[in-house]
């Protein structure tokens, strides 16, 4: 996973609220086998039916941040929207608030979630229209260059891992032994659960 | 001890470790695999060169994309998925599995099916188990008194790789049900009947556990048609404690456990339950008796009501939020409001999908339809069994013969219509009396309508053409 500390650029501005999966990358989208590509599907609908979109304008191509508005990524838990989001260059989606989902998702793809309030968003809506906004994860603050600074929480754990671009899966493996003890002790107290469907391991 | 629900027994049963924070690394016992989510999953396994820990704890199944139009031609030969990204998908899980080692149904074994009917049909879910997969109906599992639910792709491949998943525990929910259920009323009716009375956000951040002599009284496969549908109430999981029942459903299937280990096992689950005195986060009481067959007006399973009503008024709802969205799903589903359910008539059928594909389902589409044929309206209408297996026993009921004598069509097992991404869909603007679990905007097809009912309610439908109470037609 990518290592996210300080990310700088032209923010997507697309303050609409309960933004869901199915808008962020329809099913049709979901027979792929990799993780690449989706962005070529990425808010197809808004994409097809609205040609002054966001999404479409040489002013935002390639921008690392989307700022939208409140409940992002509600509906279907499809990991295919986090990859979409990445495909299209964005790491950082700031909003009021987001599925528990969504966000978990995005944070195992290395994309950042910046919840705050809706005053700040108006106005860094306002801002990204023409100029570029900066975040800074270590310091947890969103600045523009208007002097703007706004401060946002995030799980510690999560912040660790972001900074470091840290796997989850890696990070897990390395409790090796506490799983293996476990296993141990499962296959002695409960012996039934072990056979599974009886494949060799 | 401090007295324990059902769902703090089996998470601290499953605990490997325990963070500051309270995430807790919890075994996975059962994880279950098919080819819309996982393809992702095996990829960065083998971009990373690891091998999945405990292959013989992952069971995949095709069923999603799969079509349920026949499989094989008549000389036995297997004919190609018309579709060339299904196609693809599902080539990607048969390399996948022979890769890594894991045991796979194939779309022409005889006991593929859609994974939440082969789960439990294959003795391969138990109680007091924890089972995931990604798809969120894996909640369905908690009909047998496992702790299942749905994943992301990146847990799918964390689940693999390491057996186990970094979780924070969640509140827990009692819904208690009192009385019993009256005649024709099914456990579909009452599941669609609590999330009416909850809410698709009420059980957000909770495990539902269903208590209640309803529940006891209620066949497994009743239980896992109410668990199913516990997503649809915002829960991420439901549970039903296992008791006899589940016990004398299990014995013998195929992976199940037998001789010495089955007496182990049936002894630890008879302990769980409940303790008395244990406490949960938020109680809801239902009233059983008060409970008509019922069905769904709007584009949320929380839009459930009874055959005898009408379609309600947006203004009626005290919510301008809510007020907007019925407005909205009035709109999409054609309907006016004071319009008698009753008079709302159908163009298709659909009897099928992981709530509601199991030989007890298709035993009660069959009664009503039994020496009766389908309504001139009704285009298309489908009759989709949950499991390879399903599909044998009803055959070697007749079941089938009472499905295509009345006009319907009896297909392989699949998900099917429930979500569309197969051929079978409706059409746009047409309405479906559908046994599935989901009437989103666009879910079985653009533009199609849904209605969701259970399986004796979409038999009734399809021989009036118009929704209707199934008491009328059976006595």
């Amino acid at each position: 996973m990518q290592a996210l500390r300080e990310v700088e650029g032209r923010a997507i501005p697309f303050g609409r609220k309960n933004i869901d999966t199915d808008l962020i990358i329809p099913a049709r989208w979901l027979k792929t086998i990799s993780r690449e590509g989706l962005g070529q599907g990425a808010f197809e609908a808004v994409r097809t039916t609205e040609p002054d979109n966001p999404f479409d304008s040489e002013e935002f191509a390639g921008a690392p941040i989307l700022i939208a508005g409140d409940n992002f990524g509600c509906g279907s838990s499809r990991e295919h929207a986090a990859w979409a989001l990445l495909d299209l260059g964005i790491c950082v989606v700031i909003a009021p608030s987001f599925s528990d989902i969504f966000a978990g998702n995005a944070f195992k793809n290395g994309i950042l979630t910046v919840a705050l309030p809706q005053e700040a968003i108006d106005r860094l809506l306002e801002v990204a229209a023409t100029d570029p906004i900066s975040i800074d994860l270590e310091a947890q603050s969103v600045t523009t260059p208007f002097q703007d600074r706004f401060s946002f929480d995030i799980d510690p754990f999560r912040k660790h891992c972001l900074l470091e671009g840290l796997d989850e899966v890696g990070l897990t493996l390395s409790r090796d032994d506490a799983i293996s003890s476990y296993e141990n002790s499962l296959a002695a107290e409960k012996p039934w659960l072990t056979r599974g469907t009886g494949v060799a391991a | 001890m401090k007295p324990r629900t059902l769902y703090e027994k089996i998470w601290d049963a499953h605990v490997v470790e325990r963070r500051d924070d309270g995430t807790c690394l919890i075994f996975i016992d059962r994880h279950l695999v098919h080819e819309v989510t996982s393809p992702q999953a095996f990829e960065a396994l083998r971009l990373a060169d690891r091998k999945v820990r405990r292959p013989e704890l992952t069971l995949a199944v095709p069923d999603h994309n799969v079509p349920t139009t026949p499989r094989l031609a008549p000389d036995g030969t297997r004919l190609p998925i018309e579709d060339p990204q299904s196609a693809q998908q599902l080539a990607a899980l048969e390399r996948n599995v022979a890769e890594f080692g894991i045991r796979y149904f194939g779309a022409t074994a005889r006991e593929q099916g859609i994974v939440h009917v082969v789960g439990p049909e294959q003795g391969f879910s138990l109680p007091g188990t924890t089972i995931v997969c990604g798809d969120s109906h894996t909640a369905c599992h908690g009909g047998i008194g496992a702790l299942a639910f749905g994943i992301g792709t990146s847990e799918v491949e964390h689940v693999l790789a390491t057996q186990t998943l970094l979780l924070k525990p969640s509140k827990t929910m009692e819904v208690r049900v009192e009385g019993d259920l009256g005649p024709g009323v099914a456990p579909k009716d009452l599941i669609l009947h609590i999330i009416g009375v909850i809410g698709t956000a009420g059980g957000t951040g909770h495990v539902i556990e269903y208590r209640g002599k309803v529940f006891e009284e209620m066949s497994v496969e009743g239980r896992l048609t109410v668990s199913n549908m516990s997503i649809e109430g915002g829960a991420r999981a439901g549970l039903i404690a296992p008791d006899e029942a589940t016990f004398a459903y299990l014995k013998g299937r195929p992976f199940a456990p037998q001789g010495e280990e089955w007496e182990q096992a049936i002894a630890y689950w008879r302990m769980l339950r409940t303790d008395d005195g244990a406490a949960f986060d938020t109680s809801v009481a239902i009233d059983a008796t008060e409970i008509e067959p019922t069905v769904t007006w709007g584009t949320s399973p929380e839009d459930a009501i009874a055959i005898s009503g009408s379609v309600p008024d947006p203004a009626s709802f005290a919510d301008p939020s809510k007020q907007d969205a019925a407005r909205a799903s009035l709109d999409y589903m054609g309907l006016t409001p004071g319009t008698p359910m009753r008079e709302v008539e159908i163009e298709n059928v659909f009897i099928g999908s992981c709530t509601n594909s199991r030989i007890e389902d298709l035993r009660a589409a069959a009664e009503v339809l039994r020496g009766r044929t389908k309504h001139d309206r009704i285009k298309w209408g489908i009759v989709v069994p949950g499991s390879g297996l399903v599909k044998a026993q009803a055959e070697a009921e007749g079941l089938d013969k009472v499905f295509t004598e009345a006009g319907l069509e009896w297909r392989e097992p699949g998900c099917s219509a429930c979500l569309g991404m197969n051929p079978d869909k409706v059409p746009a603007g047409e309405r479906c009396a559908s046994t599935s679990n989901r009437n989103f905007v666009g879910r079985q097809g653009p533009g199609s309508r849904t209605h969701l009912v259970s399986p004796a309610m979409a038999a009734a439908a399809a021989v009036t053409g118009t929704l209707t109470d199934v008491r009328e037609l059976v006595r």
